[in-house]
């Protein structure tokens, strides 16, 4: 890990929300990049989006968000900008690809399959003879019983 | 011993498998995208002579070592030792990348520490470093003869590195033709 | 020499601990009730030296021993008291002190409360606990000992993570811990049912309590981080699916499962090895959490210094215990049997879909956590999973969550029919939908499909919780006064569901409504957010303790009323050097306004962030709900031991008909 980093983590971590580089935009267009720069990562804090950090490449890469935007790029067009310098590692939102597929649809999956096993569980319980209803009147008869 | 029951188990097994795995992996170094690609190409005024300027161009027809450093970092003198021994080897021409630095402290600490620079590229805005996919500093490139980039090293460059990672990629690189 | 003291201490734990492990053990297997017997003065000794280590590190910071290297890595003169004393853990081998300090206490608190268990339980179950003890102790020893000394000693130390210089430290750690150390109790009762091989209603009447307890300490654990994350990192986000964070989450999801099921169990006799697999999935991963926080395999905001050494001895013990556990699991638990019909219109069915979306859902955040980890490992590449998953993929798998809880007060055991239901609860379906979309309407003259639905969802959790309570209150009317007490456990589980209902209302409606402006401000000059103006007043220094500040003061207007006015920092703390934002928040239920100083510009101006967060308290509002509910669950009277021991012959009228 790039040893003379230390210092800028620390100000990326503790560091003044990123907004100081203000742009001009619509409030269309500032929902846009708001939405674009909280879905790509800082590639030197610690689980931050470029977003939330103050990294000096933070800063540089909102920058070029900005750039491009301006320059009329699509959303998809500067993730994929980004991701031939640094790879999908750069996006928060893993792209759907063959390694993907499992993150995505795994937890779908084992919803269904969770589900298939709960119902099997219900239905191989009711081979068992079902017990024999106690009302609550009978209790109530038992407890007077008791009491008596 | 109903096997069903085993499941958790075996899940287990594999889970710690792979956090031990995991151990040894270093969960924020980030592979570059760009290996077996063409360097990105840029025009950026040369760090000893400004009037100059290099582009990727200047770097092909020979395999080259592209070492991005500036003065303030601290780990890029710790490995700078071992580019002057590099570059005293003569095996190839070391470029540097000098990210986001001021010309008059860059060329103060090469004249302190030493050059093993053919020449340095004064990126003062760090746009070839972003085009290149470098996210901190030192980094290593090792470009061959075509301009593609072949390798690349993240953080300083130790001793074990350079001679059991860097060296053989280079003498290969060097070996190949066409 | 205190903190030689304290070393020492540890390690004469140490030795309780393992005579804690074996002896009961081995009067186990032995018969020899005298061996077992050790089992509660090992328990007492080995919390008392514990203790004495705990005040030794606290008093190295009180005096300032920056000799300590954990003191002087940590700490400096200037640090606030307050700080200083939770500063013991706001690192590695200090929260590791607090971890050991906190089971050192359950244990205690099972060896004393536990008399009226059968002995042979009470033995296996501080045996394991004990057992749990050695490998913490054992890991803090030999990789993270806090009274490590640095000689020379610094003449000033490193100062604490600014970060953590906040209330908040004060008090997350040590709840989330009672958490996570809690569930060692449930685990531990687990495996002492996979040893007797009996899971029987006594079993789960022993258990429930303890696992409820350390339920709601998690609970508050992670609303109190959550609430802590809000105010302290400066863009008003309060959950980030932060690995650390999601290593908290997911024993917390199969916790609620855990209490659920052990309902089930207790009143029915059925998924017995179901909740003997949950006991003992939640407490590894507690323990995973801990592997995950601390080895550095995971990027993390939250990660302590991480080290891949401790990573190691981590993940052996994580093995040990959770191999073996596992191991007996399938050995003994196919023994648990029942024979019993379950339905799915019946409170088992109920609670066993409860089971399933919740496990699922942990499960999600499993795979979320560590694909990358997976990816990486098969050398696939790199890829980051973060917020934009965790919130498409957690928010369908819990959704029915909410819709299932409005049924909770009114399915009985056994069975039920639809018609039944339709009476019972059917009437609160037009006023939940009714509530729910008009709410946005009225409280913020918005609204859309997705939050209506999830509203009416909370408010069909709220009202079905406040009807049952209503339907107690009234049944109670004209009888006497002894049969009129509503069972705590009553109440207790409807103020929790009512609480998620709160929860989810929150989470709609900060996430749907939120507006954030970034605005540049001259002193004078102001901002709109709807009909909130923010009047900039301009910047002043201040110094403090440890840190030098500039203070911006903002009044807030609402239609031209002053309301309030806010205090936000930008401080330089002096030992480092680190600069860090402290947002000015005006709190009120319905609606946060929230301010963030940016960047001194050219001229005099400010750059600020403001925000309005709508009911963005009910978030928190509906976890302390959460707890308070566990709470009052736990007080009920059946699990209190001296009514306990009056009543174990005679059956309980109203628990009876709570459980009709």
């Amino acid at each position: 890990m790039h040893a003379c980093l230390r210092t800028l983590l620390m100000l990326a971590l503790l560091g003044a929300p990123a907004w100081a580089d203000v742009a001009e935009f619509t409030v269309a267009e500032e929902a846009r990049y708001q939405t674009l720069i909280n879905q790509l990562r800082c590639l030197v804090c610690q689980n931050q989006t470029i977003a939330e950090s103050n990294a000096p490449l933070a800063q540089d890469l909102r920058r070029q968000v900005q750039e491009k935007m301006r320059a009329g790029r699509s959303d998809d067009e500067i993730k994929d900008y980004l991701t031939e310098r640094y790879g999908d590692f750069v996006l928060y939102d893993p792209p759907m690809k063959k390694t993907t597929w499992l993150l995505w649809l795994g937890p779908f999956i084992l919803l269904a399959g969770a589900l298939m096993i709960a119902l099997l569980i219900l239905r191989k319980s009711k081979k068992v003879d079902p017990e024999p209803e106690i009302k609550p009147v009978d209790i109530s008869r038992i407890l007077k019983d008791q009491d008596s | 011993m109903r096997w069903g029951a085993l499941v958790p188990l075996v899940f287990v097994a594999l889970l710690i498998g792979l956090l031990a795995i995991g151990l040894s992996l270093d969960p924020r170094e980030v592979p570059s995208p760009l290996i077996g690609k063409p360097a990105p190409d840029f025009v950026l005024p040369s760090l000893s002579a400004p009037e100059t300027q290099i582009s990727v161009s200047d770097l092909r027809g020979k395999v080259t070592l592209v070492n991005v450093w500036a003065s303030w970092c601290v780990a890029c003198r710790e490995e700078h030792p071992l580019l002057m021994d590099l570059a005293g080897r003569n095996l190839l021409p070391i470029y540097g990348l000098n990210y986001k630095d001021e010309r008059a402290e860059a060329l103060a600490w090469l004249s302190r520490f030493g050059n093993p620079y053919t020449d340095s590229i004064y990126d003062a805005e760090g746009t070839a470093g972003l085009d290149w996919g470098v996210y901190g500093v030192p980094e290593t490139f090792i470009l061959d003869r075509h301009g593609r980039i072949r390798y690349k090293h993240i953080g300083a460059i130790s001793a074990s590195d350079l001679e059991h990672k860097l060296l053989p990629v280079i003498m290969e690189l060097l070996g190949e033709t066409g | 020499m205190i903190p030689e003291l304290g070393h020492f201490a540890i390690v004469l734990a140490l030795c309780l601990a393992v005579g804690q492990t074996l002896v009961p053990a081995v009067g186990l297997l032995r018969r020899n009730p005298v061996w077992i017997s050790v089992a509660q003065p090992a328990a007492t000794g080995q919390f008392i030296f514990v203790l004495l280590a705990y005040f030794a590190l606290t008093q190295s910071f009180l005096v300032n021993d920056f000799s300590v290297a954990y003191v002087a890595h940590n700490s400096n003169t200037d640090l606030p008291t307050v700080y200083r004393v939770a500063a013991v853990w706001g690192a590695h081998e200090g929260s590791l002190l607090l971890w050991v300090l906190m089971l050192s206490l359950w244990t205690l608190a099972v060896a004393t409360f536990s008399r009226n268990l059968p002995s042979d339980i009470r033995a296996c179950v501080l045996s394991v606990m004990g057992a749990i003890s050695v490998g913490f102790l054992l890991f803090m020893i030999f990789t993270s000992n806090p009274f490590e000394r640095l000689l020379p000693a610094p003449e000033q130390g490193r100062d604490l993570n600014p970060l953590l210089q906040d209330p908040g430290l004060i008090i997350h750690p040590p709840m989330l811990y009672m958490g996570y150390v809690g569930f060692s109790v449930a685990f531990a009762f687990a495996i002492a049912a996979l040893v007797s091989g009996k899971v029987d209603t006594a079993w789960t009447r022993w258990t429930r309590p303890w696992t409820t307890t350390a339920w709601l300490f998690l609970t508050f654990g992670i609303t109190l981080g959550s609430w802590w994350a809000y105010r302290e990192l400066g863009w008003g986000g309060w959950w980030f699916w932060d690995p650390v964070e999601n290593a908290s989450f997911m024993p917390w999801l199969v916790g609620t499962a855990l209490i659920h099921s052990l309902a089930v169990t207790e009143k029915r006799g059925v998924f017995k090895s179901w909740t003997v697999l949950l006991a003992i999935t939640a407490f590894s991963l507690s323990l995973l959490g801990t592997f995950l926080v601390r080895s550095g395999v995971l990027v993390s905001v939250h990660a302590f210094a991480t080290d891949p050494a401790r990573g190691v001895f981590i993940l052996i013990f994580f093995a040990i215990v959770v191999g073996s556990s596992l191991l007996l699991y399938a050995w003994r638990a196919p023994s648990f049997t029942s024979r019993a019909e379950v339905r799915l219109l019946s409170r088992e069915g109920l609670l066993l879909l409860n089971n399933v979306f919740l496990v699922v859902a942990a499960a999600a955040v499993f795979l979320g956590t560590l694909y990358p980890l997976v990816v990486d490992a098969l050398k696939l590449g790199k890829i980051s999973v973060g917020p934009p998953y965790f919130n498409t993929v957690f928010v369908p798998l819990t959704l029915p969550l909410v819709f299932l809880v409005g049924f909770a007060a009114v399915m009985r055991w056994k069975n039920n029919s639809p018609r039944q239901l339709l009476q019972r609860v059917g009437y609160l379906v037009p006023v939940a939908v009714i509530l729910g979309v008009l709410f946005p309407w009225i409280a913020l003259r918005s609204n859309s499909v997705v939050v209506s639905v999830a509203l009416v969802l909370a408010f069909w959790a709220m009202t079905t919780a406040v009807a049952d309570v209503f339907r107690w209150l009234k049944s109670g009317l004209g009888k006497s006064r002894q049969s009129r007490n509503i069972p705590l456990a009553i109440w207790g589980m409807n103020l929790a569901h009512f609480g998620l209902g709160v929860f989810v209302l929150g989470v709609t409606l900060t996430s749907a409504y939120s507006v954030e402006r970034d605005v540049r401000l001259f002193p004078g000059e102001s901002a709109d957010i709807g009909n909130y103006a923010f009047r900039f007043d301009g910047v002043h220094e201040e110094a403090a303790a440890n840190y030098d500040a500039q203070v911006g003061i903002i009044t807030l207007f609402r239609a031209s009323d002053e309301i309030a006015t806010v205090r936000t920092e930008k401080r330089r703390y002096r030992a480092q050097g680190s600069v860090m934002t402290d947002a000015g928040v005006n709190a009120r239920l319905d609606r946060d306004l929230y301010i963030a100083l940016g960047e001194a510009l050219d001229g005099g101006a400010w750059s600020l962030r403001l925000y309005y967060k709508p009911f963005v308290r009910c978030i928190w509002l509906g976890g302390f709900l959460m707890v308070l509910g566990g709470l009052l669950a736990v007080g009920d009277k059946r699990y209190r031991m001296k009514l306990r021991q009056r009543q174990d012959s005679v059956v309980d009228k109203n628990t009876l008909a709570a459980e009709a």
